[in-house]
């Protein structure tokens, strides 16, 4: 669903694109064997490479190719045999070589595609241009002093990944579809963990409007937006910004801005004439680097099932509807999660358990399915006692919510508790006869036409049978009792 | 003990095995020939010290039966290799005073071989020279005076003129050189001693302050072939920390000098003789070719029609990587930094103070370069260039063995001619420079004195990783110059 904003002089298209820069999983630097992971004491995680010493030498990390080419495969997109590796170069104190190791006109990673999402239901592609790996620049601290910065390299070196997408994505709804797509893929692979909130998923949006079938206008670079809602409102805003800025006569300049999320709007941090010149030229420290097809057939042979393979395997499997299966395929685990709880059970009564009781409860403590204090097979059980008449649908939910307080297995508590269904028909039919002979009222109401009155009884009698009774047989019998 | 600073490197290993002396008299000697020639500033930093301890490690471990390739013997190591915890300077202001905590991969080797650090030699500010004049620490002064005018002190060439002069001058056994265009050849010619700048990838450039990346090659000074076989194979060999480096195997160099070179055949590159080359050093290469001949070998002209471009290539490629290299020296983590308070000033400030001149000029012709809109222009051509330049050798290769040629268009001139004329300062670098490119190996041998009583030397360039040719040739060449002049100055 294109995002439209409807401008003075009609209808504006939302056109975007995005550059994700994601942080590659391994254990050390791109180029150095400086451990990657986050959280160390400031400058704890540099070595002499880090620092830039005086003839120190970069030599690439074999995993970090392994993450982008298993990205690549991810991403649908073509891996490219012989890429090289380039310095960006510019000055900054965190950047101590004074230029970046990037990929520029040779990437590891082409083009590609993924499917997205939207709130409708229905489902797009989005064009991904490139993958490239890059060094991570290191952090500038600028309020530990009065008048001086400090500097912290511990991210200094860390391989990144720059995700670079086609300007096919219309709007804020489908950018935030985007990346929620991304990073669940990247989870998937375990390439990137995707935490945005501890910077190790970042993303830059190009943002340009048109009237519908014009040219694309000019793109503004829009840059710290570290979260799905810092993107979906620094576009909102931005879009806003360029047809206002047009429908009273004045032109968008290409330049890059800085997105404010406390007073909610963008602003210019430089212009293109301003625009840095990285003099790129390729590395002369560092070989091409050449990928053997075996090595890439390897790496495909372990990847994971992806999100959207699982999702139409769900539907198709386990007759799930399309939100279920999107729901429950969001995580890796939670995917997993289903999958064994399904085992040997009705699948989509299992979704429903999943979705609906067990997310609920888990949400509502703020946990995630990884936490859940019932395991999988546990909530499989439970299913499968319902299946089997032992307990109701409804007795199902009580004993559901003591497995979660004490992670006991279903049939413990059932029994402990007394709680099996009574499916007895000459025990049900005791208390059926004991409620007519209570309710004479309303057993002449309910002959004299008041057809409602069935749920009442109904529900006495399951209430004398502590809800145990089988509701069919309920039914049944009193449906002959009552004529 | 004089005369143990006239010994060669295998005569002293001879000596040190057979306990004609130990290694801390052969160092000691050394020093005192260090304090002697003090004057010829060869050295940026003399670590006795560290020389004598080594030393003294050096003969017990001997005693011990270790021996490594170099045991004992005395060298002296360019300012750009880092040392640990000795000031390491690349002949830059912006480095005095840095004392890295590592040790780099060829001095690693060399220690590990039993060498002794008797300091670190003067060089060009970061290698960008060919007379060793552009040092902040002062010029290195050639121990070779003119026959005629004995007090005009002249260059002794760059950028590792002052590991050349120290070998010439006796003031070490050897001493490591890197060459990015010439720096130890050129050097080695003009100072009357013997240097090889091997294949590049052959020695680690981990820990050798960087120039020009693509093109920046450990190599050595000695006094004779045979030394620098020694050497060679003391400080080669793969290293994972290096991913330009080769994973091959180091051949025992020394055993490829035979004497025997029949059945050889030796291009004689035509487009080496350029015009204006003074006659000398046409009639010592004739000389030359006609020895080998003598010798059994076989000489052809050959042609290496884009000669003339190498230059220019070079002078693109050298300083866009070195302008790009050069970036990480901002005052920031290591040496002096300008007390500005906003930091665009003091990186300014910094760069401006810490860089001589000719630094600068480098910097601003690879910013140029590689600038949006230029690069294709230039740094895209100059590539282009540079594999032609390739492909003349690998064609020549084809019909013969080595070549031939003269190491520089002149001898060593007095200092602070060609000063104002970088242009002609770039020129002396004429004849190395294509090797450089191409990545071959090269070996410089003296084997006459000028009419002004100045050496000249011959370059030998082989194919790529077969220094053992170029091993070979220069040995036999040696043999037949019997070049056994010294420094009027040591007389």
């Amino acid at each position: 669903m294109a995002q439209i904003i409807q401008g003075e002089t009609g209808e504006w298209e939302v056109v975007i694109g995005m550059e994700i820069h994601a942080q590659v999983i391994a254990n050390s630097k791109l180029f150095s064997g400086s451990s990657a992971n986050f959280g160390a004491a400031p400058n704890a995680q540099v070595s002499m490479v880090d620092a830039a010493m005086p003839g120190m030498l970069p030599v690439l990390n074999k995993k970090c190719v392994e993450q982008a080419i298993r990205t690549g495969l991810g991403l649908n997109a073509q891996v490219n045999k012989h890429s090289v590796f380039a310095r960006k170069n510019y000055f900054y104190p965190d950047l101590p070589q004074g230029y970046q190791i990037s990929q520029y006109e040779h990437p590891i990673i082409g083009e590609g595609k993924i499917e997205i999402d939207l709130l409708d239901g229905t489902t797009k592609y989005i064009g991904i241009t490139r993958l490239h790996l890059e060094q991570d620049a290191g952090k500038s601290i600028h309020d530990q002093h009065p008048s001086k910065s400090y500097v912290d390299l511990n991210r200094s070196g860390c391989a990144l990944m720059e995700i670079v997408s086609e300007p096919d994505i219309r709007g804020a709804d489908e950018a935030a579809a985007y990346i929620n797509k991304i990073r669940m893929i990247l989870r998937y692979l375990e390439t990137c963990d995707g935490n945005m909130d501890e910077g190790s998923m970042r993303a830059d949006v190009n943002v340009s409007v048109r009237k519908a079938g014009n040219e694309y206008g000019t793109r503004a670079e829009v840059k710290n937006v570290n979260s799905v809602k810092a993107v979906v409102q620094a576009i909102e805003h931005e879009a806003r910004r360029q047809v206002d800025l047009i429908e009273s006569g004045k032109t968008i300049v290409q330049e890059t801005r800085l997105w404010d999320p406390d007073k909610m709007e963008t602003r210019s941090m430089r212009s293109k004439e301003e625009a840095h010149d990285y003099r790129y030229f390729p590395d002369p420290d560092l070989l091409p680097l050449d990928i053997e097809q075996e090595w890439i057939d390897e790496i495909k042979a372990t990847l994971p099932e992806l999100p959207d393979e699982k999702k139409h395997r769900f539907i198709e499997e386990f007759g799930l509807s399309p939100y279920d299966a999107s729901v429950l395929i969001a995580e890796r685990p939670r995917a997993a999660f289903y999958e064994t709880a399904a085992k040997g059970h009705d699948p989509k009564m299992a979704a429903n358990w999943v979705i609906n009781e067990l997310l609920g409860i888990l949400n509502k403590h703020g946990k995630t399915i990884i936490d859940s204090p019932v395991s999988a097979k546990q909530l499989g059980e439970l299913i499968g006692l319902i299946a089997d008449d032992t307990i109701s649908g409804k007795i199902a939910k009580d004993v559901f919510v003591e497995m979660y307080k004490s992670g006991k297995d279903a049939a413990v508590i059932v029994e402990e508790k007394g709680l099996r269904q009574v499916t007895d028909t000459g025990a049900i039919e005791a208390l059926v006869d004991e409620v007519i002979a209570e309710n004479p009222d309303n057993v002449a109401a309910y002959k004299g036409g008041k057809d409602k009155l069935f749920g009442f009884f109904v529900g006495q009698v399951m209430k004398k049978s502590q809800g145990k009774a089988n509701p069919e047989a309920v039914n049944k019998l009193l449906k002959e009792k009552l004529g | 003990m004089s005369t143990l600073t006239d010994l060669t490197i295998e005569q002293a290993l001879e000596g040190l095995k057979k306990k004609d002396f130990t290694s801390v008299e052969l160092t000691q000697a050394h020093i005192d020939t260090m304090d002697k020639h003090k004057n010829l500033n060869a050295y940026i930093t003399e670590t006795p010290d560290i020389a004598l301890e080594q030393a003294e490690k050096s003969d017990k471990k001997r005693a011990s039966g270790n021996v490594g390739l170099l045991e004992g013997i005395p060298l002296g190591i360019k300012d750009l290799f880092c040392t640990y915890d000795v000031q390491t300077t690349a002949g830059s202001h912006i480095l005095e005073g840095f004392k890295p905590k590592y040790e780099s991969t060829v001095t690693t080797n060399l220690f590990n071989n039993g060498a002794v650090m008797l300091g670190k030699t003067n060089m060009d500010e970061f290698a960008m020279g060919s007379s060793n004049t552009t040092s902040y620490y002062g010029n290195t002064i050639n121990p070779w005076r003119r026959k005629d005018e004995p007090e005009t002190e002249l260059v002794p060439g760059g950028s590792s003129g002052g590991s050349a002069a120290a070998v010439a001058a006796h003031m070490c056994m050897g001493a490591t050189g890197t060459d990015t265009g010439g720096s130890i050849r050129q050097p080695s010619s003009y100072c009357g001693v013997t240097g090889i700048k091997p294949t590049y990838g052959r020695c680690s450039r981990w820990g050798v302050v960087a120039f020009a990346s693509s093109l920046d090659q450990p190599g050595c000074f000695a006094r004779t072939v045979k030394d620098n076989a020694i050497f060679l194979r003391a400080m080669a060999g793969h290293d994972p920390k290096d991913s330009t480096s080769a994973d091959k195997p180091v051949p025992d160099f020394a055993a490829a000098i035979d004497g025997n070179i029949k059945g050889k055949t030796i291009g004689i590159p035509k487009e080496y003789h350029i015009d204006g080359m003074p006659e000398e050093i046409i009639k010592n290469w004739e000389q030359g070719k006609k020895w080998l001949e003598d010798a059994g070998a076989k000489t052809v002209e050959v042609s290496l029609p884009h000669t003339k471009y190498a230059m220019a290539a070079y002078y693109i490629i050298a300083p866009a990587e070195a302008s790009s290299n050069l970036a990480r020296y901002d005052g920031v983590r290591y040496g002096p930094r300008a007390n500005e308070s906003v930091l665009r000033d003091m990186y300014d400030v910094t760069r401006a103070e810490g860089f001589g001149d000719e630094v600068k000029r480098r910097i601003m012709i690879g910013t140029y370069a590689l600038s949006s809109g230029y690069y294709d222009a230039y740094y895209i051509k100059a590539q282009k260039a540079r594999r032609l330049v390739l492909q003349d050798f690998m064609r020549a290769f084809e019909i013969c063995d080595v070549l031939l040629t003269p190491p520089a268009p002149s001898a060593a001139f007095p200092i602070g001619q060609n000063e104002d004329d970088p242009i002609k300062m770039y020129l002396e670098d004429a004849f190395t420079i294509p090797a450089s490119l191409a990545g071959l190996p090269g070996m410089v041998v003296p084997t006459n004195l000028n009419s002004q009583g100045l050496p000249l030397g011959l370059q030998i360039i082989g194919r790529p990783w077969d220094e053992e040719n170029v091993f070979r040739v220069a040995g036999a060449l040696e043999n037949l110059a019997n070049f056994t002049a010294r420094p009027q100055t040591l007389l």
